[in-house]
């Protein structure tokens, strides 16, 4: 078991490393020249060299790739001298366009995100689940043919229309909602909730489809099982067959793979958070790149690399939690 | 007049589509005593199979029960659902073919054992639950039962699997165990120390069993009376030790040809060394 | 993410409802049969229907628009409102016998030619992802799957840390820092280069079982070649499987496209993308909600077209395996 743990530690550690590489590769290559941006406009040559050797982006690949590594453990100085800009570990690098370390921006954007991502997840999961136990129960009837249309529909339309077309019905047409405004929870909790309405809506319809498909197909399989057929042949009622022996073997792998999911939430919604002007991480990484912001589009997807690896890990964990047959090895 | 535990009279199973009824199981007639031990003999589609899951009440969706099937004076087929489930389990108990998937991955066996008995009975603890889990192990031999209790089914072989089946049964001292190709999946020795624990337990008990196999073999050693079927159709029944020294039905000649020297190779099996019990 | 995963990312996910891996493979079904259960579902025609409008509508497209008489780059100051900010003169957005879907506010181009133009967009870097991804994937699957140990081991880390990456914020990433020229190109190199494992894992799984069918071991025994034993007894059975995931790749890729034109990474302006129209047409939702309602409907039904599709055909080919 500690084996297990060590040996998936290792593996998503040298994971991380390689995205890491990977990312900083592509950055490497392709980002414009830092030291041009800073400059401004009345720059000479000389200038712009200066400005390269003191952040040292004139070194080679692998030193500024040890810079930065070393950045995210212990953190890193930008320049030398009295002007020295000072980024703390975890330094995933420094926006100079908005003259802030992208570690500190992003915290600053992580309440949002988390807001969207957490209430969106509910929404799906229990949405997805009761669906798709719902189709199962009424497999091949009206209630089942209904569910599996919506479900079609809610994975086919893009969440940027999903978003447009309910803003404008819930808000601009029937006046339900008010127009979102940034107001923190504290201030107007009903606007704030009102805000946030929208945005877990939208994130969770497809992923509430998606989810719906899976119950249903994990749930169906399940109660073809023979230890179904055993349950009932020991005259257990038909609740404590479902509950027991049907939904707790569908439902594992639903756990596992929701995980996943909301780790990659966690980093930020792009679309949704762009089209519902929600300050959060998602939104920021959109504007950066419409900004050509290198640094913060850089440090964004680390982290929703890290994120999304480190939820695998997790889920992995977590499954040899509730799984025995993963959890205590056959001793046969 | 014998005291009768079964009474199957013109039992007929289909699954009725557009090209007609579609029977798998045709007019069986047949009897069982008070514990009383029959073979249903068959190759794989004979209907056997879903001759037991029509006594259970158990049969796959879509599939269609006529005729009588009479427990213990009581008439089964006019019984809903919810009154069969009180005989599933509690006075007929089954063992299936294949015990790895037919146990639940995801508990321990005690807590599969235990469940039948939880469920009949109300107001049972979780200690006297495991207590009757351990007894009903012991009972099949499963050794260290105190310690395997509590261990899931992927952690036992395949006899020992069989031998839990087995002991889910035995909680509620069922009247009529029905094993489905209990054997089946098992190694050749194995096999004849689940046979001799189920003619043990009927001895014991007074349960009357029902055993369904597709090898004479297997039913040669523990039932007294067999019912041999071909296609759904019931081929002939009788005394075992009629059918094996003077069967009628040319069918059942060719089903005995097929098994060479029976009492030699059981007598053989019977003596050989349990490794099972030694693992 | 922000993006529904593909219907491949979450088959893969689940370990596959489609087709397990290594799960046994399905029989060829009779193409008779199929075809003739697919012409009477009607849902599927009419989702064929749809596609096959849509891709007639994109090779007509200059025909097209030289009918309605206005070009997708083409200005029409006339048919917009320039003291109301530049709104559509008339109802729904300017729609009418001049401008058949209206026009964009602020600049007045025709919706309908920008529609046409969008179509040959998404469907040429769509369809072109399909099938690199595609080929990636049954040849690295194959070859995963046949040969085993070494080099199934790195084509499978490669894999892992494929489907391990957050590709979707990758691929926005990588594409903002890549030059604007030939971005067709790069999209639909960078939509295969995350896109192709989650075939590969499915053809590979396949393969391994397949190898060891006694029709493989048959022409093993008399004598053909790896390449001939690949080619002619195993690539014909994983037909079906190779079907399926196609048809339920391209709305995914047709989705991916249009997010990444809508967050400004995909397909670059003037060109006219679906995903780029909608995402021109947020600052004027609610004044001129037929500006996103014409290319979101055209993407939503295109997408919902292809996923039906996708379905049915598994339904149809894989009849017990599912």
């Amino acid at each position: 078991m500690i084996r297990f743990v060590a040996n998936r530690v290792l593996g998503m550690l040298i994971v991380l490393f390689l995205v890491c590489l990977f990312t900083f590769v592509i950055f490497f290559a392709l980002s414009p020249d830092p030291a041009v941006q800073i400059c401004g406009k009345n720059c000479t040559p000389e200038a712009i060299d200066q400005i390269r050797a003191n952040l040292g982006v004139d070194q080679p690949f692998w030193t500024q790739f040890g810079t930065f590594l070393s950045g995210l453990f212990a953190g890193r100085a930008y320049g030398t001298g009295p002007n020295a800009i000072d980024c703390a570990a975890p330094c995933l690098g420094y926006s100079f366009q908005s003259s802030q370390a992208v570690t500190d921006m992003i915290v600053q954007r992580l309440p949002v995100s988390a807001t969207v991502a957490i209430g969106a997840a509910v929404l799906w999961l229990l949405a997805g689940v009761a669906g798709g136990l719902l189709s199962a129960v009424r497999e091949g009837r009206f209630a089942d043919r209904f569910i599996a249309g919506l479900t079609l529909t809610g994975m086919s339309i893009p969440n940027y229309v999903l978003a447009l077309s309910l803003q404008f019905l819930l808000v601009v047409t029937l006046g339900w909602l008010p127009f979102p405004q940034a107001v923190p929870f504290s201030e107007d909790p009903l606007q704030w909730f009102q805000n946030f309405l929208m945005p877990w809506i939208v994130l969770a319809i497809g992923m509430a489809a998606v989810y719906t498909r899976l119950t249903r197909a994990n749930v169906i399989e399940t109660l073809q099982e023979n230890y179904v057929r055993t349950a009932r042949a020991k005259g257990l009622s038909p609740g404590l067959v479902w509950r027991r022996h049907a939904l707790r073997p569908a439902l594992t792998p639903i756990v596992t793979i929701f995980g996943m999911d909301f780790a990659g939430l966690l980093g930020g919604a792009l679309i949704t958070e762009t089209v519902f002007g929600l300050n959060g991480i998602g939104k920021m990484a959109a504007d950066s790149i419409t900004k050509n912001d290198q640094p913060v589009i850089m440090g964004v997807t680390l982290l929703a690399a890290f994120l999304v690896v480190v939820g695998n890990m997790v889920v992995d964990l977590l499954y040899t939690a509730i799984d025995p047959r993963v959890r205590v090895g056959s001793s046969a | 007049m014998t005291d009768t535990l079964l009474h199957v009279r013109g039992l007929t199973v289909g699954f009725p589509n557009a090209h007609g009824p579609n029977e798998v199981v045709k007019s069986l007639d047949f009897d069982l005593e008070r514990g009383g031990a029959l073979g249903i003999v068959g190759e794989s589609g004979s209907g056997k199979s879903m001759t037991s899951l029509a006594i259970m009440g158990l049969l796959p969706k879509g599939a269609k029960r006529t005729g009588s099937i009479e427990f213990d004076g009581a008439e089964l087929t006019d019984l809903p659902e919810r009154a069969m489930r009180s005989y599933r389990g509690d006075r007929i108990a089954m063992i299936f073919q294949d015990p790895l998937s037919s146990l639940n991955p995801y508990y321990t066996v005690g807590t599969q054992i235990a469940e039948a008995y939880r469920s009949h009975r109300s107001g049972v603890t979780r200690r006297q639950a495991r207590t009757i889990a351990i007894e009903a192990m012991e009972r099949v031999r499963i050794g260290d039962a105190a310690k395997r209790v509590d261990h899931y089914p992927h952690q036992f072989s395949g006899g020992m699997r069989q031998r839990v089946m087995i002991a889910m049964t035995l909680s509620m001292e069922p009247e009529l165990i029905i094993a489905d190709e209990p054997t089946t999946a098992l190694d050749v020795t194995v096999q004849a120390q689940i046979l001799d624990l189920l003619a043990e337990i009927r001895s014991d008990t007074g349960a009357g069993l029902i055993l369904i196999t597709h090898d004479l073999a297997v039913v040669s050693e523990v039932t007294d009376h067999l019912v041999v079927m071909r296609d759904g159709d019931l081929v002939e029944q009788g005394p075992a030790e009629r059918i094996f020294t003077d069967p009628q039905a040319p069918y059942t000649r060719m089903l005995l040809d097929a098994v060479p020297r029976i009492d030699d190779e059981i007598g053989l099996l019977r003596t050989l060394p349990t490794t099972e019990e030694a693992r | 993410m922000t993006f529904t995963p593909t219907e491949l990312e979450v088959e893969g996910a689940a370990g596959g409802e489609v087709v397990r891996e290594g799960a046994p493979v399905p029989p060829p079904a009779s193409g008779r049969r199929v075809a003739r259960a697919f012409l009477r579902d009607r849902a599927a025609v009419a989702c064929s229907v749809y596609i096959v409008l849509i891709v007639l509508m994109a090779v007509a497209a200059p025909l097209l628009v030289k009918i309605s008489g206005y070009g997708p780059l083409e200005f029409d100051q006339d048919a917009v409102d320039p003291n109301l900010g530049g709104i559509p003169l008339g109802a729904a957005g300017g729609m009418g016998a001049d401008h058949w879907f209206g026009v964009e506010p602020g600049n007045g181009r025709d919706i309908f030619a920008r529609i046409v133009y969008g179509a040959r967009v998404s469907m040429l870097i769509a369809i072109s992802a399909t099938l690199l991804t595609t080929a990636l994937g049954v040849v690295f699957g194959l070859i995963a799957g046949y040969f085993g140990g070494r080099v199934d081991m790195v084509i499978s880390r490669v894999m892992e840390f494929l489907m391990a990456f957050p590709a979707l914020i990758f691929m926005i990433a990588v594409l903002s820092a890549l030059p604007a020229e030939n971005r067709q190109i790069l999209l639909v190199l960078v939509i295969s280069f995350f896109g192709w494992p989650y075939l590969a894992r499915i053809v590979r799984g396949q393969t391994m079982s397949l190898k060891e069918r006694e029709f493989v071991e048959a022409a093993k025994a008399s004598g053909a070649t790896s390449a001939q034993i690949i080619f002619k007894e195993i690539l014909p059975n994983l037909a079906s499987t190779i079907i399926v995931m196609t048809t339920l790749a391209v709305p995914g890729y047709v989705g991916t496209e249009a997010g990444l034109s809508f967050l400004g990474v995909g397909v670059v302006p003037p060109t006219p993308s679906w995903g780029q129209m909608i995402a021109s047409s947020v600052p004027w939702y609610a004044v001129d909600p037929a500006y996103f309602l014409i290319p979101g409907a055209f993407l939503f039904l295109l997408v919902l077209s292809f996923t039906v599709l996708g379905d049915r055909i598994r339904k149809l080919l894989g009849e017990g395996t599912a």
